[in-house]
């Protein structure tokens, strides 16, 4: 007997299937190429392009009288196309206009500032799908974090150096805090963290809105659902431009997730319980506790993205400060397959995206909500390799991946 | 064995906490619900209640129930849903003379602000009933309701024809859930995920194209006009509530009543839920799984797109960004907290329309509520019933796992 | 109805479940498919059924071949299955899952159940089975769901019926009464698959016998072959019946169980005031018709199963309201019945698999940070000692055959000092390779002076292995017996009756 020999199966059970859905997701986010990435991202930016064609007013005019004139309508489709994708290169990465060095690379420090949060946040998604659980509750987490932080900002005292830091960690606490409501629920109920985190969104949301009426986070004197700016010591201080400290601290995070699952017990008691709960648990791992410690994580991750928008960028606490972030961080997370460099680099993306999107607004007329359709076009793709492979035409995956996967399937004998 | 009493424990607190907050520390005043409108038949006067006796009387009766379904639980019995049912609207009535106390509350403008808010959250739920049943997550009601919003709105502007519009919103829906569907059953993508992406991506382009391609004459469909039922709509509360609608309203109507139909009664809601529950039994018995699923999710896209209409078509008569704001989860949360049945969905979708209608309401006739906390009050009861007092409540089995043959 | 199977291969990717396989069953006979687990037996079967399709030949009934693309048209031939897991719809009642797929209507696709429940109590009237048209599956015990099975077969109107492996969940008794079935159906006229690896009942119930091993037929056999005849064609080498052990030496009591209870969800008593005492150096082995209270045994043992009444004390520790984790280091060594579900993480390694239950303690970690070198020794060295036959330490144990990860489990919970050993179905779905290699290693634990607890549904696999034979049924010890006890006893014991 070796390891070619057929694996008997067991009966697959009910709980088997259910069980074994959780592992394949992780599988499913975890694997994939990079070839496959890029042909993803490209398709998508094609498709962006379309609508962008179809939108434009001189290609629907030159489109009236296309067969006698094609060459106009291609020429304007160039135009409206070229310009808004050049327009949105300007935004994020190079800005050959500018006056010095420092201007030409702006962008980049401006895509790197919308960055910070997305890839905080998509962080906070990775390190949840990795133990099966999905964290849609990024938005009202963030909110959280960014109350917390904001609140500590404004409303305690401290020497310089300190206000910002223990602002941080407040952050990081309260959307801490606030996630691992989930994770407790979940321990203690088993419903499901989807489910939960829809909800606890809302409620966070309302709540914050409600807050944002009473002394405890509203500015004195005004009516406004706003809160008092943040004391100009717990704001993160400059590096370059608008690019701010909370850059280092996702960065140290990215690092930090790196570590937890490459070298730590606890990355690996989290990936057991995401691939195999049953397993884990009968091998005396407390999944409950694990639930509650995985959400906690996600949570702080959340908060580091909270409060890089209130200490980094916005300053004041409105209903609008979580942005759609919480949502972008779960096509960061399947953009970078969950793992935390790939995170990086999907969240970096995105943040040029956003960056590059506003100079595309202001210069080509073209509405910023292109991003969302590109965005999540690209996750769609991503998701579904065989559909990229049949436009593409790229090979199919490895021939001996296959034939494991289908003789452990065929094998029920 | 803690767990049991799970379910009169809870009911107990609630019990509690409307005896001692809207009873012993409740405002004093009087609470007056305006039950007629001018044009009735006949004249309902006004009933008026004094808000803390109200609070208190009820109170203990809710406070009876708990105690009777604890000596229910202890038997070995379990509590009905019709119990809760009741507690519910006993709970919400002491709640609602707390909430006006000094005040007079129009209560058929209430239930009709209700009902007008309840729409798109039937349909999302119907739809969302459907896609369930078959064994397929539907996340993406936001999305179909969204879509079915845009293109009623712009179909309905262009052809100058509204119930072309109805049309559109029920294809709309459809091309969203087809979506879902091909990435859930044929490219087994997970259902979560393309749930939460479509809603993203429908987001992106009715914006984009909100922005870039409409304007005053692609987007002002009007409105659907009222169809009034005669004699009928003359009812005091029910009159106007139920036969002085449009035609959406209508249709929203029978739609529950057809699913529930379909659903329990006839051979393709036998196989729709067959396939949600055990799909390789289904198949064995040659049902085809992908085939029914993929009819169970378009449908239940069509019923959600005919909802997101309601938004442009049935009131502000012009598609605005993100005008679905989160109603689509609302949705979601009224399947959840209505079990994946029809009926008892579409009752949770109108208590989600009366408790975001009653935050506005009241904010007008001043109350000490803060609206913000009746517009949780859907998340929170979802919270409790699938983290509490529905503990054991079962979804469709195999819902949200992709069936792969052999 | 005479099927005919001619030259079915069937392969998935570059692995040949069948091989060009050739079976005729003819009219009113029982064909007994003999095999291994894993030597092709239900993928033939799915390919009949249509769940399949084969890369080649044909199959035919009454000499007409036929093409089904799907099991619907397999039905429609005149073919009906009853699945090893039932196919049946567990929130719906008997009658909706009987006509599930050919539903009875009253036009306009309006279901009519009154002529779906008087189909099924014609059908159950036929055999003499009480079903209820209008119970739901869900609440019915196993025996009966799988007559719910038969009926839906038969409601069908099917003239060959396979029966895939139907007798593992049934009593002694049970399988009596199922062979008395198959008997009265072949009179009828049915042509009967019947599916299994178990020799006994290939024996009594078959009027031919085909055995198929590694995707091949082998050879056929008259049911007068003797065990040992079978055996040796069904795995191709002469075959050892029997486990090689001394007489036990049995020590103190380590384990005592007394007054365990407990309830599921449902409220329903799983465990009903459990008394047993296992000493050192002896093995006791539950059997029993699965669903009777041994998975809850086992689990409570093991800290996996809350609301217990009653004590487990081990050496005098009281193990109720620990947890798994402190149970596991009291000293207690446990195998999960389903292996591939609770015992292993198939995408882990074989190292990480290994260190599953210790993964944060001395010598693997210090600190949060995990210290990989170890790890991978650790894994060297036991894969050697357990032959785990692999490409290494770093290939992921779903990749394994069955029995390869069972080593793999059994090398974890091994490896810790032990003051008890729990096995649950150690052997479900392993080759006789296999089976021999964790029979000796189950002898050996206890040679070692470990108490060991089996827990198999195979009355072999106990009667085999056991110094002590205690029967479960409906949650109680029936009674404790020794391993020379007869068949016929224990099968009686298993249904309940204490003579």
């Amino acid at each position: 007997m070796s390891a070619v020999t057929p694996p008997a199966v067991p009966p697959v059970e009910e709980r088997d299937r259910r069980d074994g859905k959780v592992g394949t997701v992780v599988r499913e986010i975890m694997s994939g190429s990079v070839v496959l990435s890029i042909a993803a991202i490209l398709l998508s930016f094609v498709i962006g392009g379309i609508l962008i064609a179809a939108s434009d007013e001189d290609v629907q005019e030159t489109a009236g009288y296309f067969f006698a004139r094609p060459g106009d309508m291609l020429g304007a489709i160039l135009d409206a196309v070229g310009g808004a994708y050049g327009a949105l290169l300007r935004g994020a990465v190079f800005n050959p206009r500018g006056d010095n060095l420092g201007e030409m690379l702006g962008p980049i420090s401006e895509t790197l500032v919308y960055a910070t949060p997305l890839v905080a946040a998509g962080l906070g998604v990775a390190v949840a799908f990795r133990a099966g659980l999905f964290n849609i509750g990024g938005t009202g987490q963030i909110v959280a974090g960014a109350a917390a932080a904001g609140w500590v900002g404004f409303a305690v005292d401290l020497p310089p150096v300190l206000h910002v830091i223990v602002a941080l960690v407040a952050g990081i606490l309260g959307a801490a805090v606030w996630a691992g409501i989930v994770g407790i629920l979940k321990a203690r109920t088993g419903a499901h963290e989807v489910i939960l985190t829809i909800m606890l969104n809302y409620i966070a949301l309302r709540l914050f809105d409600y807050l944002l009426t009473t002394p405890v986070l509203q500015q004195p004197g005004t009516v406004n659902p706003i809160s008092p700016p943040v004391s100009g010591d717990a704001m993160f201080p400059s590096i370059v431009g608008r690019l701010h400290w909370g850059f280092v601290a996702m960065l140290l995070a990215v690092f930090a997730i790196w570590w937890l699952f490459a070298k730590s017990n606890l990355g690996f008691k989290i990936r057991a319980v995401g691939l195999s709960p049953s397993a884990a648990r009968t091998a005396g791992i407390n999944v409950g506790i694990i639930y509650v410690v995985t959400f906690a994580i996600a949570g702080g991750l959340m908060g580091i993205a909270g409060s890089a928008q209130i200490l980094g960028t916005e300053r004041t606490l409105t209903g609008g400060i979580a942005g759609s972030i919480g949502f972008d961080a779960i096509t960061v997370a399947l953009l970078g397959r969950s793992k935390p460099f790939g995170v990086l680099a999907a969240g970096i993306l995105f943040g040029a995206l956003r960056a590059g999107s506003r100079t595309m607004q202001a210069s080509e007329g073209v509405p910023v909500d292109i991003v969302l359709v590109v965005q999540s076009f690209i996750v769609l793709f991503l998701a579904a390799p065989p559909l990229v492979r049949a436009i593409f035409r790229l090979p199919a995956p490895g021939s001996r991946a296959t034939a494991i996967l289908s003789r452990s399937k065929g094998a029920k004998a | 064995m803690i767990r049991a009493y799970r379910t009169p424990i809870v009911l107990g607190v609630i019990a509690l906490i409307v005896i001692v907050l809207f009873g012993v520390i409740g405002s004093e005043g009087d609470s007056t619900f305006r039950i007629s409108t001018s044009g009735d038949f006949f004249t309902v006067p006004d009933f008026v209640l004094p808000s803390r006796g109200t609070a208190l009387v009820l109170g203990i009766v809710l406070l009876a129930i708990a105690a009777a379904s604890a000596l229910l639980v202890r038997r070995g019995g379990r509590v009905r849903a019709w119990v809760l049912a009741v507690f519910g609207v006993l709970a919400v009535f002491a709640t609602l003379s707390w909430a006006i106390a000094g005040g007079t509350l129009p209560m058929t403008q209430l239930l009709q602000g209700s009902l007008a808010l309840a729409v798109p959250l039937v349909f999302g739920a119907l739809g969302g009933v459907l896609s369930e049943r078959v064994g397929v997550v539907n996340i993406a009601i936001e999305g179909q309701l969204l879509a079915g919003a845009f293109s009623s709105a712009v179909v309905a502007s262009l052809t100058g024809n509204l119930y072309a519009g109805l049309l559109a919103a029920a294809v709309a829906g459809a091309l969203v859930s087809l979506v879902l569907a091909v990435f859930a059953i044929t490219y087994i993508v997970d259902q979560v995920i393309v749930g939460v992406v479509l809603n993203v991506l429908v987001v992106g382009l009715t914006s984009f194209l909100h922005s870039a391609v409409l304007d005053s004459a692609s987007n002002s469909p009007g409105r659907l006009p009222q169809i009034e039922i005669p004699l009928l709509a003359q009812i005091p509360l029910l009159g106007p509530l139920l036969f002085e609608q449009t035609l959406i309203i209508y249709l929203m109507f029978i739609a529950v009543a057809i699913v529930t139909f379909a659903l329990f009664r006839t051979r393709w809601g036998l196989r729709l839920r067959a396939v949600g529950e055990h799909p390789q039994a289904a198949d064995t018995v040659g049902i085809n799984v992908a085939r029914t699923r993929f009819m169970g999710v378009t449908l239940g896209g069509a019923l959600a797109g005919l909802g997101g209409a309601f938004f442009t078509l049935g009131s502000v008569g012009a598609f605005s960004q993100e005008m679905t704001a989160g109603q689509g989860y609302i949705a979601l949360a009224a399947l959840i907290f209505g079990r994946w049945n029809p009926i008892l969905a579409t009752l949770a979708a109108l208590l989600f329309g009366f408790a975001r209608n009653l935050a506005s309401v009241l904010g007008i006739v001043g109350s000490p509520v803060p609206s913000q906390f009746l517009l949780m009050l859907p998340y929170v009861v979802t919270l409790i019933a699938v983290a509490g007092l529905a503990g054991k409540v079962r979804g469709p089995a195999a819902a949200g796992t992709p069936y792969i043959k052999g | 109805m005479q099927l005919e199977l001619r030259g079915i291969t069937k392969r998935f990717g570059g692995f040949t479940a069948n091989d060009a396989i050739d079976v005729v069953v003819e009219p009113g006979q029982i064909h007994a498919l003999l095999g291994e687990n894993g030597a092709g037996k239900s993928t033939l079967m799915n390919v009949l059924y249509g769940l399949y399709r084969a890369e080649e030949g044909a199959i035919l009934l009454d000499g007409v071949e036929q093409h089904f693309s799907g099991p619907g048209d397999a039905m429609r031939a005149g073919i009906g299955m009853v699945h090893q897991h039932f196919m049946l719809v567990p929130v719906f009642t008997v009658a909706e899952n009987v006509m599930l797929g050919h539903e009875p209507t009253k036009g306009a696709g309006v279901l009519d159940l009154e002529t779906a429940r008087a189909r099924v109590r014609e059908i159950s009237a036929r055999f003499g089975f009480d079903l209820d048209p209008d119970a739901r599956i869900e609440d019915l015990p196993v025996g009966v769901q799988q007559r719910v099975e038969i009926v839906k077969a038969l409601s069908r109107d099917a003239k060959v019926l396979v029966f895939d492996e139907p007798t593992a969940v049934l009593t002694p008794q049970e399988t009596d009464e199922l062979i008395g079935i198959m008997r009265q159906l072949k009179e009828q006229g049915t042509s009967i698959v019947f599916i299994s690896h178990k020799l006994r009942e290939v024996r009594a119930v078959a009027d031919v016998i085909t055995v198929i091993r590694r995707g091949k037929v082998v050879g056929s056999a008259e049911p007068t072959a003797s065990s040992q005849e079978l055996a040796s064609l069904m795995v191709g080498r002469a075959v050892e019946l029997t486990v090689q052990k001394q007489t036990a030496k049995p020590g103190d009591v380590a384990l005592s169980i007394r007054g365990l209870s407990a309830r599921n969800e449902q409220g329903t008593v799983t465990l009903d005031g459990v008394d047993l005492d296992i000493h050192r150096g002896e093995i006791l082995a539950i059997a029993g018709v699965q669903g009777n209270g041994q998975t809850e045994l086992a689990n409570a043992i093991i800290g996996l199963l809350g609301g217990l009444e009653g004590s487990i004390s081990l050496e005098g520790r009281e193990l109720i309201g620990r947890s798994v984790k402190q149970v596991l280091d009291a000293g207690v060594g446990f195998v999960p019945e389903d292996r591939s579900h609770d015992g292993i993480v198939k995408e882990f390694t074989i190292a990480e698999n290994l260190i599953l239950d210790r993964s944060d303690r001395e010598p693997f970690a210090s600190g949060l940070s995990l210290k990989l070198g170890t790890v991978r020794e650790f894994a060297e060295q036991k894969s050697r000692e357990y032959d785990v036959r692999s490409q290494g330490i770093e290939t992921k144990v779903g990749r394994l055959s069955g029995g390869n990860q069972q080593k793999v489990v059994l090398a974890r919970e091994l490896s810790r000092p032990l003051k008890l050993f729990i096995a649950s179905q150690p052997t479900r779905g392993l080759d006789v390779g296999s089976i021999q290699f964790v029979h000796e290693q189950i002898v050996a634990t206890r040679d070692a002076g470990v108490p060991v607890l089996i827990v198999s549904t195979e009355l072999d696999e106990v009667v085999a292995l056991a110094d002590r034979i205690a029967v479960m049924y409906q949650g109680r010890i029936v009674d404790v017996v020794a391993p020379d006890t007869s068949r016929e006893r224990l099968g009686s014991l298993m249904a309940g009756v204490v003579a």
